[in-house]
């Protein structure tokens, strides 16, 4: 229970410094749409002959990973000024519940970037949203906790790093490859109004049990990365 | 006894491989559906030796964890660096086989994919050890990064092979195939243990490389203390 109770805290702590300067929230909701802006370059989305929903998952999901990096690589190099990052590792805090908590506090943010990004990108590109909406919720909420797990693991590695910013994805986008995947095929079903059967039941699978495995990894073995 | 050891090892997986040669080139019955299949015998080899390698660099990542040696921290780079090498061989020969069979350098075949995310994560691995200069920080933070990794083996692994195949379907008789000729099977094998006498080879050599880097660290620093 404590545990928990001092994730929360670590979580309200980096949510509240963050609504106060939104410097990653914009940054990233901003990145999200130029890359939908580019998106409509690769391809002519008025062309009739085109069928946005066969590829409409793999363009939100590129441009949601790419924007979650941007907080992502905030998470801990915010600690980096006047040594707050020892001060929270030497407080009475578990090394796993810092880092579940700046887990939680990533989740928040990168899934309201994505929820804002999704009603953007289902105006600039006419897709409906609505027919499987509680599926595609889902999806977004399974996904978002495996990005937010991996890159909040690496985002602690790579903070005292020289190549801080270019470490975090070259590690982090092959490792995200499995929930990428699953959630691309997923979203690009439910977009184009087709529920979840018996076909595509296992990719849900494939997200609940890489969330559940690397959660538990992460907060048990982040103090080697944390503590030494 | 170590370098007897290495010699020994060289040569057998050399004498294996030369064998195993003339075996598939010459005494083995030709296969008439299946284009340029020798390169078979290489190419899963490869594999077999790379996704042995990413297990030991797991078991060596685990062993530095829980003892803090450098010993097995110089290992577990050693293997996963040899593990990339043969994870290379088994693309290229991947590709260079699907330009024969199908026309095409690449394939967005379920397999080519999986070994080449993996090849990403672990040459990420690589490039990390490289940004690190204290060894025990880069230690710790390559053990991490190779536990989470072989673990996510296994699921690239597994799902992009669920992921709709061009990939030839498995023909070994432990994969429940069973679609190759008695007598077939074992060159591979055969080859799979000369890959692996060969990987050993080069392990050796790299951790008594990764010793004398540290050795000579070491002496530099006491040299800058005068």
């Amino acid at each position: 229970m404590t545990f928990l109770r001092q994730s929360l805290t670590v979580a309200a702590k980096d949510l509240r410094s963050e609504m106060r300067t939104k410097e990653a929230l914009n940054a990233s909701l901003a990145f999200s749409v130029v890359i939908f802006l580019l998106f409509s370059f690769a391809f002519d989305p008025g062309n009739l002959a085109i069928d946005i929903n066969e590829f409409s998952g793999g363009l939100l999901w590129l441009a949601f990973a790419f924007a979650g990096a941007l907080s992502l690589n905030r998470s801990f190099a915010r600690e980096l000024q006047n040594d707050c990052l020892d001060a929270l590792v030497a407080s009475p805090v578990p090394p796993g519940a810092l880092f579940l908590g700046k887990a939680l506090a990533n989740f928040a943010l990168i899934l309201a970037v994505e929820l804002v990004s999704l009603a953007v990108f289902a105006v600039m590109y006419d897709v409906r949203i609505q027919p499987q909406f509680g599926w595609l919720m889902v999806v977004m909420l399974l996904t978002t906790w495996a990005i937010t797990v991996i890159g909040t693991a690496f985002s602690a590695l790579t903070v005292n790093l020289r190549l801080r910013e270019l470490m975090l994805p070259i590690l982090t986008y092959p490792f995200l490859i499995p929930p990428l995947m699953s959630a691309i095929l997923l979203t690009t079903d439910l977009l184009g109004g087709k529920p979840i059967g018996s076909d595509n039941m296992i990719w849900v699978r494939v997200l609940v049990a890489f969330d559940v495995i690397f959660s538990l990894l992460a907060v048990v073995f982040i103090d080697i990365v944390l503590v030494g | 006894m170590r370098e007897r050891i290495t010699y020994a090892l060289a040569v057998a997986g050399m004498a294996l491989l030369t064998w195993n040669l003339y075996k598939i080139c010459f005494v083995l019955p030709k296969e008439a559906n299946v284009a340029a299949y020798q390169i078979f015998y290489f190419h899963v080899p490869a594999a077999l030796t790379a996704f042995s390698c990413f297990f030991v660099a797991l078991v060596a990542s685990g062993l530095y964890i829980s003892s803090s040696d450098l010993k097995y921290d110089a290992f577990a780079a050693g293997v996963t660096e040899v593990a990339v090498a043969f994870a290379s061989v088994n693309l290229a020969t991947g590709m260079i086989w699907a330009r024969y069979a199908w026309g095409i350098w690449w394939a967005w075949d379920a397999r080519l994919t999986s070994m080449l995310t993996c090849w990403l994560m672990y040459a990420g691995y690589l490039i990390l050890r490289r940004a690190i200069d204290e060894p025990t920080q880069r230690a710790r933070l390559s053990a991490f990064v190779s536990i989470l990794g072989c673990v996510n083996v296994a699921f690239v692994y597994k799902s992009i092979e669920w992921f709709r195949t061009q990939h030839p379907a498995p023909v070994l008789s432990i994969r429940g195939g069973g679609g190759m000729a008695p007598g077939m099977e074992a060159p591979m094998y055969w080859n799979y243990v000369a890959m692996l006498c060969f990987a050993t080879v080069l392990i050796i050599v790299r951790m008594r490389q990764e010793a004398v880097s540290r050795e000579i660290d070491s002496l530099r620093r006491m040299a800058h203390a005068y």
